[in-house]
């Protein structure tokens, strides 16, 4: 992790809290309610965040809906040469034939993770519908693909890395932008 | 990142490599619990299986892993290929190289044939066994599969069993074993037993019953049948009382301990049928392994990207 101060931070915990809250209600609104629903988190913060959208949601309707975790390193369309892949655990508990999905993700930024991610779920079942909720839209998009529910909308330059931070794993819980080197704006969705 | 462009051999491996590999085929083993065993992750990829010597787990497994990781893979045997016209390995290599492959899977009758692979070509290379030599994956799936069952690696102790002499289980597995923590004793007949068993970093003993009650593993080895009737053994009826794990010597196994096998068995010979078949022996849970593995293996050795970022 990069030491330094970032240039701003644009969300603190309360307006994430804030943001997920609304964002429940607006998965249940749009689906009338929650019995069809299915919550599939793309490792690491992803999946984080939709464990709190799915407490949020059993807080509003009584009971959680299911939540996967899906890591989508092998659906990646910009395998290179060796890095030092981090593979983390993909565990869908549930069939997803016919299930309205909520798809989570931190930062929407390319749009390749989510196509990745897309890819990869539909290898588990055919949902009825897949619906995207990130916690910031930061424009950039390389692919046709938007967000059914947004925390924030953060117009940023590619020179710029924002950054979701969420307990545990990170040591605060904010939503902050970074200057970064042009060479190295990989940061969030690829 | 492997520390090693090639998998040649285990004695190359460090810890930190095992271990990645390990951990990657668990996410591998979980892919081939899908309904859909499949994942792009080599999309656009060319693996050529080059397999010069006989074999069928070792192919099938490599073949099926290929296939689920969305590689084209093109499939030589050495009748089929321009070695028995007379060209040298080296040129048709060469040949091969030129039309862009990625990796090539060599088996071969002879130790060393995936070395000199890697010195004609820039493509990857993984040894699929080579001759009494090697046999890397094998050796991987073997350390995935005891993981598995205890959670570790370090501290075990393992007796690899049977015919020590001729068998490339040895000289893979033993040392992926030391390098990963865990105490290693071979057994066998004198006739069957290494030169130099300190090279391996292990002990070596002719008496198996003392041996069964102090190990986590038993790993019986095949007993060649074709070369039973030679000097080496006097019958198979006096190897199976020696050196064959039945029922009852399996009864003195420590509580927890497993067995394993590289397959193909010779059931009644050095394994028997109750033994092979009970819950302790892990020999099908080595061929499922085999498949994870050998994608990891070939993931790691070919792509792979830090979605640490994602």
């Amino acid at each position: 992790m990069e030491t330094g101060t970032p240039k701003a931070t644009i969300m603190d915990e309360k307006a994430m809290r804030r943001a997920v809250t609304r964002i429940a209600h607006e998965i249940i609104e749009n689906n009338e309610g929650s019995a069809n629903i299915r919550i599939v988190g793309i490792v690491r913060r992803g999946a984080t965040l939709a464990r709190l959208l799915a407490a949020e949601i059993a807080d509003i309707e009584g009971s959680a809906p299911e939540v996967g975790l899906l890591d989508i390193s092998f659906y990646r369309d910009d395998v290179t040469r060796c890095i030092a892949p981090v593979l983390h655990k993909t565990d869908i508990p549930f069939g997803l034939d016919g299930r309205d999905i909520i798809l989570v993700d931190d930062v929407l930024f390319t749009g390749r993770t989510v196509r990745s991610a897309m890819d990869a779920l539909m290898d588990f079942g055919r949902p009825a519908t897949i619906q995207l909720a990130v916690m910031v839209d930061r424009g950039h998009r390389e692919l046709p693909i938007r967000a059914d529910y947004v925390g924030k909308n953060v117009p940023s330059s590619h020179e710029e890395d924002v950054r979701v931070c969420l307990e545990p794993l990170d040591d605060h819980t904010a939503v902050e932008i970074w200057d970064i080197e042009p060479k190295a704006s990989e940061g969030g969705d690829r | 990142m492997l520390s090693v462009r090639n998998l040649i051999d285990t004695t190359s491996l460090t810890a930190d490599d095992i271990t990645q590999i390990l951990d990657t085929a668990q996410s591998f083993a979980e892919v081939n619990s899908r309904a859909i065993k499949k994942v792009p992750a080599l999309r656009g990829r060319t693996i050529v299986n080059l397999f010069l010597e006989p074999s069928t787990r070792t192919r099938s497994s490599f073949e099926l892993a290929e296939k689920r990781l969305s590689a084209d893979s093109l499939n030589m045997s050495g009748s089929t290929s321009s070695v028995v016209k007379g060209e040298s390995l080296a040129d048709t290599i060469q040949t091969i190289a030129a039309m862009n492959v990625d990796m090539f899977v060599c088996r071969a009758k002879f130790a060393g044939t995936p070395h000199l692979i890697t010195e004609n070509t820039d493509a990857r290379v993984i040894n699929a066994g080579d001759g009494k030599h090697q046999h890397p994956t094998q050796a991987l799936l073997d350390l995935y599969t005891i993981r598995e069952n205890f959670g570790h690696l370090d501290g075990l102790k393992v007796a690899i069993v049977g015919d020590l002499l001729h068998s490339r289980v040895v000289g893979s597995l033993a040392p992926a074993l030391r390098t990963m923590g865990a105490e290693v004793t071979l057994v066998g007949p004198p006739t069957f037993q290494v030169m130099d068993p300190a090279w391996f970093g292990c002990e070596q003993t002719a008496d198996f019953d003392s041996v069964i009650p102090d190990v986590d593993v038993i790993y019986m080895l095949r007993v060649q049948l074709e070369r039973m009737e030679g000097a080496a053994i006097p019958s198979r009826r006096e190897y199976n009382r020696l050196f064959g794990l039945d029922t009852v010597r399996a009864s003195h196994m420590k509580e927890g301990a497993i067995v394993c096998h590289p397959g193909p068995m010779n059931r009644g010979m050095e394994i028997m049928p109750e033994v092979a078949d009970a819950p302790y022996a892990k020999i099908l849970d080595q061929v499922s392994a085999g498949v994870a593995v050998r994608m990891a293996a070939m993931y790691l050795l070919l792509g792979g990207e830090d979605n640490d970022l994602a």
